[in-house]
């Protein structure tokens, strides 16, 4: 097996609680692997950790006691500058609404990220539209697509720049049944088709079939695999 | 906020119309005259010396012996009230020449003072007020008739009235009170307001020692017009709080759009934008912002401008101090915008991933 793309090793993450003094354990000593191609969905209650689990994966904040490594970068001990650097070039996030930018046409979403930096190899806009099937809506802004459609573009916003690792928010949260199968059923393609590991946080239950694994996540603490 | 960055751009035009059209009206009369300072009376007030100081013509002679003095010429200076033959009041700065001298003013219209006791050519602006060469003038406090043989080229106007050049032994006559027929003291054609110095690097305080004078710049003098300073310090107060107000309007919009794009920032920083791309793509979208709404602005106070200038208004466009107030304007409001863009360097992109971390 070729080395995985994401490891968390015993990461813990505590944060106060808004309301008092005590502190969450938001991740309790979580281990996941994930490699490439591998599409693997995390389940559970809200305030169970899922998106922790995000944000400390994607190097959005560090975890308290623990190792998280992308692509062979330890992220423990990386300034703030190189964790932006690394998320940049290495990582994809798509999020709950798609959040795009509301000014910006469809494929100028696409080539925001390209501005944020050098990159040595990345997608072709044009095409990338074409292949999440957006190509005829390529000069709509935001507001002028379905929530669908919204999703495909901020799933091809998150691979122009060839990510290694894909870091997906609740990804059908606005969409109907029919709309949810068919964005998981592109991201489970896209993941196959590019080599990218995928991390899924969703509370829908109907998709999972499109995952490789599914873990179930309770009061900060991962479970075993299931099979979808 | 575009707009009220383009009203402040214009209300700055209108003033620095106004502020412009102001000093014009005040002291065009000193800013046209060639002479490069005066030597008023030893000690007089400074900011009347005009209207107050007496000196003996001898000091003229003093004058023109100091180095660096080209030439020096009496000079006087007074404010009378006169109607035409045609029925027309009019008040009138008198400037008293010889008609000789370097300060005799050239006429547009009409001719040049020739030496003629009874002769007196006005300020352009005296045309607007319904006074046309042939006229004649009579001095309201003394009698005196004057006749207009010219009118100037520009606008010459001293403390907001019209100047005329007349002779100087009639301007002494005029100043002393003298109606036709009375018997003039010798004295009368000793007395000048001030000395009127003409010369490169002239060295004002050893002419003073010299004359028993005080002399003040041309440029110094325009402080001892009436109301003149009064006038300029509110303008300038007035134009100082605007761009103070300026910088925090802006200030505040910016600060209040950051806020609105909290959530589109935080997700630009979860993809990898650092914060010196956010705060470089911020301050570009201000500066577009500023300058497109500032020449709004400016289009738009030039224009009523153009149409205020044709009014009784002094009103004066001129692109120096318009192009100051530009710049400070897009400077200052650059500056709010950048202490308001600091705030998206404390936007977390946790945010992005919503509510249920």
């Amino acid at each position: 097996m070729t080395d995985p793309i994401l490891v968390l090793e015993q990461a813990t993450l505590l944060h106060g609680d808004g309301d008092s003094d005590e502190t969450v354990t938001a991740l309790d000593h979580v281990d996941l692997r994930i490699a490439a191609g591998e599409m693997v969905a995390v389940v559970g209650p809200s305030g169970a950790g899922k998106s922790s689990l995000l944000a400390v994966a994607g190097g959005l904040i560090q975890p308290t006691s623990g190792r998280v490594t992308v692509g062979g970068t330890e992220l423990g001990g990386l300034s703030r500058r190189r964790l932006t650097d690394l998320r940049r070039t290495r990582i994809g996030f798509v999020f709950q609404t798609s959040n795009l930018i509301p000014a910006l046409k469809a494929v100028d979403q696409l080539r925001l990220p390209l501005t944020f930096g050098k990159f040595t190899d990345h997608a072709d806009p044009n095409s990338l539209l074409e292949e999440v099937g957006m190509a005829h809506k390529a000069k709509r802004r935001p507001h002028q697509l379905s929530g669908g459609e919204r999703q495909r573009l901020g799933l091809a916003r998150a691979l122009v720049t060839k990510p290694q690792l894909l870091l997906v928010d609740e990804p059908t949260a606005a969409l109907d049944r029919q709309r949810s199968q068919d964005v998981v059923a592109l991201l489970a393609e896209e993941t196959k088709a590019r080599g990218i590991a995928t991390v899924m946080v969703t509370h829908d239950h109907d998709v999972l079939h499109h995952c490789d694994r599914v873990h179930e996540m309770i009061d900060g603490r991962l479970m075993a695999p299931a099979l979808p | 906020m575009g707009s009220v960055v383009a009203l402040i751009a214009m209300l700055m035009v209108l003033l620095s119309g106004l502020s412009v059209g102001l000093v014009n009206d005040g002291v065009s009369g000193l800013q046209r005259m060639k002479a490069t300072s005066f030597a008023f009376q030893e000690g007089v007030a400074k900011d009347s010396a005009f209207s107050r100081s007496i000196i003996s013509r001898d000091a003229v002679d003093v004058w023109a012996a100091q180095g660096g003095v080209a030439e020096a010429a009496p000079y006087g200076n007074t404010l009378i009230n006169g109607r035409t033959d045609r029925g027309t009041d009019i008040d009138l700065a008198l400037f008293g020449i010889e008609p000789d001298s370097f300060l005799a003013p050239e006429a547009a219209s009409g001719t040049a003072l020739t030496g003629a006791p009874d002769e007196i050519v006005l300020s352009s602006t005296a045309g607007e007020h319904g006074v046309a060469v042939g006229d004649v003038v009579t001095v309201g406090q003394t009698g005196t008739k004057l006749r207009v043989v010219g009118l100037m080229a520009d606008q010459n106007t001293f403390g907001h009235v019209d100047v005329g050049y007349l002779p100087l032994r009639t301007w002494q006559e005029i100043r002393a009170g003298v109606r036709a027929g009375d018997q003039v003291p010798d004295r009368v054609y000793d007395e000048i307001t001030a000395v009127a110095v003409l010369g490169q690097n002239v060295d004002l305080a050893a002419g003073d020692r010299a004359a028993g004078t005080s002399s003040m710049t041309t440029k110094e003098s325009f402080g001892a017009s009436p109301g003149y300073t009064a006038e300029t310090s509110t303008l300038t107060m007035i134009q100082v709080f605007l761009y103070a107000i300026s910088a925090l309007v802006v200030g505040a919009f910016f600060t209040v759009l950051t806020i609105q794009r909290k959530q589109e920032i935080s997700v630009m920083r979860a993809m990898g934008a650092s914060t010196r791309y956010l705060l470089r793509d911020s301050l570009i979208q201000s500066l577009i912002l500023l300058v497109v709404s500032a020449v709004i602005g400016l289009g738009l106070g030039l224009l009523m401008g153009a149409a205020l200038a044709t009014t009784a208004m002094p009103f004066a466009l001129q692109a120096s101090p318009i192009a100051v107030a530009t710049g400070a304007l897009l400077l200052l409001g650059m500056i709010g915008a950048a202490v308001a863009v600091v705030r998206i360097a404390r936007v977390d992109p946790l945010t992005a991933l919503g509510e249920n971390r």
